[in-house]
């Protein structure tokens, strides 16, 4: 379905409007898109690419795992020395916004 | 799906409530409906590297309707980052060689001219092609430059002779084509660069590649890199790599035991240190570093060379409406590479965006990770994390830190193919 046609049949501007009020860009987004360097704009692969694409994971899912690489329950070569950086509402933030919505 | 919870869809949203699509005027809030392009300000971004191209992508991803101008005299970009593999044989120019046209397709007025100069008074900017530009804000990601002069008989003239390979191209080229053509049992000698200087592992991963396609072509040839620091980035995880892949083949002499350059001869191809002379079959000399001129030209340099920013905007502090990134930048503790301009490019276009917007900016995370290739299946890696701490980029102690010693050669390989796919991912999220 289009924007335009899904706009008119759902009446999704009502619900929203309220986010007009909302800053251009969220923290959230600031800190997923420092993961794109590795793993793809958007966290979605591209040809070539040898490090996973983030996109497809459930949120829930990159927050158990940047957890484990933070407090040493799982190995890695790279991500240990990232996800350490990272307090627990970071990684929410972060995992909201480039997971998959609702998981 | 929850189509409101993502920012990028969000905005599209309000791009057709802007354009008045299908929604009754009286819902529009004010100030949506006649928010053209000129209205929503206009950004130009000069440089097309990591640092332009980033944050002039991201300025249209936080907010489309802003006009944003990038100005790059070059009309595709050959990266820094992997020209070493291709001096070493492994990677092809094309491979390192990225067009602007999806920065156009992404809505980026891309003009390939040089500027002239800049008005930062009057905000305009005069093109080398005779074209002036307005501006609302710029960003300045002009890269380095080089200081010449710094020791006997070095001067521009030299680079054709004594190739630098510092700015990815010709010279690239150059010095490959340099490799390839000496003696068998030649000597290739790289004076490497004093702090700071753009990407700190560069010289080590090139000394790497070098040995490598003498491993395979030039069997009894050596490298000598005489050092202008006494100690260099990923040190101890070099020389390891160095013993395990290639022996003795590379010998590094510290400034301080003797490696110190006073002087060059590119025609007889001698580098003169406190040392004695050293005499070579290719020279690679790297020379000191400085902001990219125009930064200079701009007012934006201080003692250093490079220019102070306000190092949560990457505002500069001595020119208003004027923002610097990248290399020209003081963003210490980050590292001059091209993973930290690009990170800076999202923080200047999310603060930019902000700041047009009436709100209060961001004290954002800085990232950076440096892979470097020691052989084509051997990889190690440097990261760090930034906060910005009242102020200032600090590094969080607990994250970053390079790869591990002793490591096995299959986490080295898991590295090296890393290393390759980060080449992949972040040149399309810069130039994709």
């Amino acid at each position: 379905m289009s924007w335009k046609a899904w706009i008119a049949t759902t009446g999704v501007l009502m619900a929203s409007l309220p986010v007009m009020a909302e800053k251009p860009v969220s923290k959230g987004e600031l800190l997923a898109n420092s993961c794109f360097s590795c793993h793809g704009y958007d966290g979605k692969t591209v040809e070539g690419a040898t490090i996973p694409p983030l996109a497809d994971y459930p949120a829930s899912m990159i927050v158990s795992q940047m957890k484990a690489y933070r407090d040493g329950e799982r190995d890695g070569t790279v991500m240990p020395r990232h996800a350490r950086g990272y307090t627990d509402e970071e990684i929410e933030l972060l995992a909201q916004y480039i997971g998959k919505q609702g998981q | 799906m929850n189509v409101l919870n993502s920012g990028l869809k969000r905005r599209e949203l309000l791009k057709l409530i802007a354009a008045g699509a299908a929604v009754p005027s009286a819902m529009l809030a004010s100030g949506c409906s006649d928010s053209g392009s000129k209205k929503a300000g206009h950004i130009v971004v000069i440089g097309g590297g990591f640092g332009g191209s980033s944050a002039a992508k991201y300025l249209k991803r936080y907010n489309p309707d802003l006009a944003v101008t990038l100005i790059e005299p070059k009309k595709s970009y050959i990266t820094c980052p992997g020209s070493n593999w291709v001096i070493g044989g492994e990677a092809e120019m094309t491979t390192i060689t990225h067009s602007y046209d999806a920065a156009r397709k992404n809505g980026v007025d891309v003009v390939h001219d040089l500027v002239q100069s800049v008005d930062t008074t009057g905000k305009t900017i005069k093109l080398a092609g005779g074209e002036v530009l307005g501006y609302d804000k710029v960003v300045v990601s002009p890269g380095i430059d080089f200081k010449w002069n710094e020791i006997e008989g070095a001067d521009p003239g030299i680079a054709t002779k004594t190739p630098h390979a510092w700015k990815a191209g010709e010279q690239t080229l150059l010095l490959r084509d340099q490799l390839q053509a000496m003696p068998e049992d030649g000597t290739f000698i790289m004076v490497a660069p004093p702090n700071p200087f753009r990407c700190p592992p560069g010289p080590y991963e090139r000394a790497s590649m070098v040995a490598h396609y003498m491993s395979k072509h030039k069997p009894n040839a050596e490298l000598i890199i005489l050092d202008q620091k006494n100690k260099f980035s990923k040190q101890a995880l070099f020389m390891q790599g160095w013993e395990e892949n290639y022996g003795a083949r590379i010998q590094w002499i510290a400034k301080m035991d003797g490696g110190e350059a006073v002087g060059i001869d590119a025609d007889r191809k001698v580098v003169e240190t406190t040392f004695g002379n050293f005499e070579g079959d290719v020279i690679n000399y790297i020379p000191p570093q400085k902001a990219g001129q125009l930064a200079h030209d701009m007012g934006l340099t201080d003692d250093s060379g490079f220019c102070p920013v306000d190092q949560k905007t990457f505002a500069s502090t001595q020119v208003a409406d004027v923002y610097v990134i990248g290399d020209a930048a003081i963003a210490s503790p980050m590292p001059k590479s091209g993973h930290s301009a690009a990170s800076h490019g999202k923080i200047v276009a999310a603060n930019i965006v902000l700041t047009m917007a009436g709100e209060e900016t961001i004290a954002a995370k800085n990232v950076n990770t440096c892979y470097s290739l020691i052989a084509p299946d051997y990889g190690i890696s440097v990261a760090a994390v930034y906060n910005t701490v009242n102020g200032s980029i600090e590094e969080v102690d607990a994250a970053g830190g390079v790869s591990k010693m002793d490591a096995t050669r299959r986490e080295r390989e898991l590295e090296a193919n890393y290393t390759r796919g980060w080449y992949r991912s972040i040149t399309d999220e810069v130039w994709g």
